[in-house]
């Protein structure tokens, strides 16, 4: 199956097959692992009211990058712009993928191997 | 020289007699120019502190808040120190503003005030200027502010103040329209367009009584396009504080400031003193056509506490729309004005002839 | 001077052209920091870019540093009108990891602080509202309610906006013995204070012209967009937290949950005014009736999670929050994330606001109710 097939399966199971419909990203979070990057979609269903989690891998950890979603869930677009901003995961075929909080430059600070400078959190 | 409270006509004519005997024509008129102006100068940088404070303390009672309390007695004080800080204050100019235009603006809009402001009978003897044409003069020069206004938008250079400024222009120019229109009526009505004939028309009854419902009708809409004319809530989309953060004067500070919101409160009392004059009579007594006693009871009261007592209730109904509607958008602005206001308006009109012509009034 | 007469007189030169406002990040009607870059033609919105940021405070980072119990108190500094509702979620998230079930007390007080504090939000977005439209005079009416409910949150925990009563286990204090007296008097005060809302504002002939049918923001994209809260159910998007997934002492009492189907602003201001009866029926429903007991279960003095993740929802003022925690087995998180329901809601605007004018830009701003710490975190 190529990847475009996969997705439109997805797109197909998740947002309208009858007895699954997550038209709803309630919220899409990064975390950094040791070996590789998870991305976490939390995904509700309106219609039907069930909740599912979905969590991708990167294999890369150093400079993960996965497609976008925000071609699915709308609201995915910012929460990517989020992810990419604090722990830098790349989001392929993203339209507007730039930095959201912090300036163009600087680190990105969820990571575990961030080096704290100006000590703001770490004492 | 004796000093009459009720009629100043003999005090003001002394005055000139006095400064024509002892001076040379030329001189005369010179020192008349001086005294006249100061007079003007004091009352009008006076009664705009006034209106200020009485802004404030009506605004907070709609609040359910005392207003300035410190400063004074009850805060008396208050407009007066505000007035110094804004003296005091450092005069900001953006860096690529028009120099010339910005520094001109606020004078414009303080002087098309001023000149508004020479016709207004505020007691009998007690008007600086007299025309034929008074009511015609003063709709023409009160709308040469809007001028000071567009250039104050414009030299900003501040894209805020000029979305506020051309609001103005096109509210102001639309508005004033009905201003107009809504004082024609009444000069058909008064069949003079000189203030003291006017307000001597009104002694057996205010022309807001006399005038049936055609001057009812006539009065409402002054009032509104009064209140769009000075920029006031609910038209104050000029200055539009959610929206233009201060509009047209965003830029200004200072005592350059302090004279755009002096000419807002200027123009608030010239909208109301002719507001009072043309439908309240001006400084005319409340009179009841042959009641004689009531109507002699009521000439006790000085014809200058007359006039202020209806300026000031003219300004409380202004305030009190300012302080209780929500503001409007621009396009339903200007829909109010000429799908509604100018019709009405215009039969308003017709319907004042038609009284006039059957003699249908009281 | 040719080349202006040139432009005057050849009309096929004389063309509008639009123009970029910034809009923030110090204005008067983004209530904060926001700060948007609105595209206008004339006084029509073409488009709104918002940039956020200017007080992204690290909160996410700053929890992996700390323990649990202190977690909390970072919560506070989000979204402040909702205090008491953020310290809640990550208070159950806690709780619900460590299998820990609070007593009944615990979980009637809560419930009834957070419609208090819903209560107190929404007052201040009415007051907001009324500011953003020109109405000055409905702050100082909505303020005046408002003070009482602080009054209530000072005594009970000493605390007048971020409240910090949540601990993982129950509360931090027992209510004060006025507590039930003070709601009560409230409650009756409030219910005949609301009318005088509607008199001031919703039945105004201007403020109806400026919000019937502005602003608005279909089911589909209400869904798409992940608007929650009183904003999203506008749209008819049912999302009701205390009625989907009802935490605390939700499951007990009886409240309708507000769905308006118009997409409008109107429609947003209503049912938030709609809302504030519905919590003020819980209220009602839920004082006279705490029961006796614990206010809070003795946790351990260094609390650990478990390894897993955990996630909890709770319904705010603005909408749905999430906390999810991920978690190693040590004292301090793993990786902490927040979902704030203004970041989402934010974002909507653009769609819903426009083809409209400057204006109804801000009306819509504020019904979307944002709380700017809430967005950037």
């Amino acid at each position: 199956m190529t990847q475009d097939e996969l997705k439109a399966y997805l797109l197909d199971k998740f947002t309208s097959a009858e007895n699954t419909s997550f038209d709803y990203l309630i919220c899409l979070s990064g975390v950094d692992y040791p070996e590789y990057m998870e991305v976490v979609y939390h995904l509700e269903s309106v219609s039907l009211r069930h909740v599912m989690v979905l969590k991708v891998r990167t294999k890369d950890r150093v400079s993960p990058a996965i497609d976008t979603v925000s071609d699915i869930w709308i609201t995915a677009k910012y929460h990517e712009r989020e992810v990419y901003d604090l722990l830098g995961v790349l989001f392929n075929n993203h339209t507007d993928l730039r930095r959201l909080f912090l300036e163009d430059g600087w680190g990105f600070p969820l990571r575990k191997d961030y080096v704290d400078e100006i000590r703001i959190v770490e004492r | 020289m004796g000093f009459n409270f009720y009629d100043f006509t003999a005090l003001t004519h002394n005055i000139h007699v006095g400064l024509v005997e002892g001076f040379s024509p030329f001189m005369a008129t010179t020192l008349e120019w001086v005294i006249v102006g100061t007079a003007y100068l004091l009352f009008v940088a006076l009664f705009g502190l006034l209106l200020v404070y009485a802004e404030r303390k009506v605004c907070a009672a709609f609040q359910q808040r005392l207003g300035p309390m410190r400063v004074g007695y009850w805060g008396l004080l208050q407009t007066i120190a505000d007035f110094i800080k804004l003296l005091m204050k450092e005069l900001i100019m953006p860096r690529k503003a028009d120099r010339f235009l910005y520094n001109l603006a606020p004078f414009i809009v303080i002087i098309a005030s001023f000149l508004a402001i020479a016709v207004i009978p505020f007691a009998p003897g007690l008007q600086s200027l007299d025309f034929d044409i008074g009511l015609f003069y003063l709709t023409s020069v009160s709308s040469v502010g809007v001028i000071g206004i567009l250039l104050a938008g414009w030299s900003s250079n501040n894209k805020y103040s000029l979305i506020g400024a051309m609001r103005s222009g096109a509210q102001i120019l639309s508005y004033e329209l009905s201003v107009s229109l809504s004082l024609l009526t009444m000069i058909v009505f008064a069949g003079s367009m000189q203030f003291s004939t006017i307000v001597e028309g009104q002694r057996d009854g205010w022309y807001l009584f006399t005038g049936h419902i055609p001057s009812l009708v006539a009065f409402i809409v002054f009032l509104i396009a009064g209140t769009a004319e000075t920029n006031r809530g609910p038209f104050d989309l000029a200055e539009a504080e959610s929206e233009l953060t201060a509009g047209f004067h965003t830029e200004y500070s200072g005592i350059k400031f302090a004279f755009f919101f002096l000419a807002e409160y200027i123009n608030l009392f010239i909208i109301s003193a002719v507001a009072a004059t043309v439908f309240l009579g001006g400084w005319m007594p409340l009179h009841f056509g042959h009641l004689e006693a009531f109507n002699h009871a009521m000439d006790v009261i000085p014809p200058l506490v007359w006039f202020f007592l209806k300026v000031f209730g003219v300004i409380f109904i202004i305030m009190w729309f300012k302080w209780t509607f929500p503001r409007l958008r621009v396009d339903q602005i200007l829909t109010l004005e000429w799908k509604y206001l100018l019709p009405i308006n215009l039969i308003n009109i017709l319907l004042m002839a038609f009284i006039v012509l059957t003699k249908f009034h009281f | 001077m040719s080349e202006i007469k040139e432009v005057m007189f050849n009309s096929d030169r004389l063309a509008t052209d639009e123009y970029l406002v910034n809009m923030g990040p110090q204005h008067p009607s983004t209530h904060g920091v926001l700060r948007m870059l609105v595209k206008l033609e004339g006084e029509k919105v073409l488009n709104i870019q918002p940039h956020i940021g200017y007080i992204h405070s690290g909160i996410e980072k700053m929890c992996e540093a700390i323990s649990y119990p202190q977690i909390i108190h970072l919560t506070d500094r989000m979204d402040y009108l909702s205090a008491h509702m953020n310290n809640e979620a990550v208070a159950l998230c806690v709780e619900n990891a460590l299998q820990v079930e609070v007593p009944e007390r615990v979980k009637y007080i809560r419930t009834i602080m957070d419609e208090l504090a819903r209560l107190a939000s929404h007052q201040l977005w009415w007051c907001v509202m009324g500011m953003d439209l020109g109405a000055l005079t409905t702050f100082f009416y909505g303020l005046r309610d408002r003070e009482m409910i602080l009054d209530i949150f000072e005594e009970t925990c000493g605390a007048r906006l971020t409240v910090n009563y949540n601990l993982p286990g129950g509360v931090m204090f027992d209510i004060h013995p006025n507590f039930q007296k003070r709601v009560k008097d409230f409650v009756t005060y409030f219910r005949t204070k609301l009318p005088e809302y509607d008199q001031l504002l919703s039945g105004n002939v201007i403020f109806r012209e400026r919000t019937e049918g502005i602003g608005h923001l279909s089911l589909a994209d209400a869904i798409a967009y992940g608007v929650t809260g009183p904003s999203g159910r506008a749209s008819g998007f049912s999302n009701d937290l205390r009625k989907h997934q009802p935490y605390s002492a939700y499951p007990l009492v009886k409240f309708n949950e507000i769905i308006d189907h118009r997409c409008d602003t109107l429609a947003r201001y209503e049912v938030r005014m709609k809302e504030m009866y519905e919590s003020l029926s819980i209220i009602e429903q839920l004082i006279d009736n705490i029961p006796e007991g614990d206010y809070a279960v003795k946790m351990k003095s260094v609390i650990k999670l478990p390894e897993g993740e955990f996630y909890q929802r709770v319904e705010t003022a603005r909408g749905e929050f999430g906390v999810y925690i991920v978690s190693d087995g040590k004292k301090n998180p793993y990786r902490v994330k927040f979902r704030s329901p203004g970041f989402s809601n934010l974002f909507a605007l653009n769609k819903m606001a426009k083809g409209h004018k400057i204006a109804d830009l801000v009306a819509i701003m504020s019904t979307l109710d944002l709380v700017i710490p809430d967005i950037d975190r």
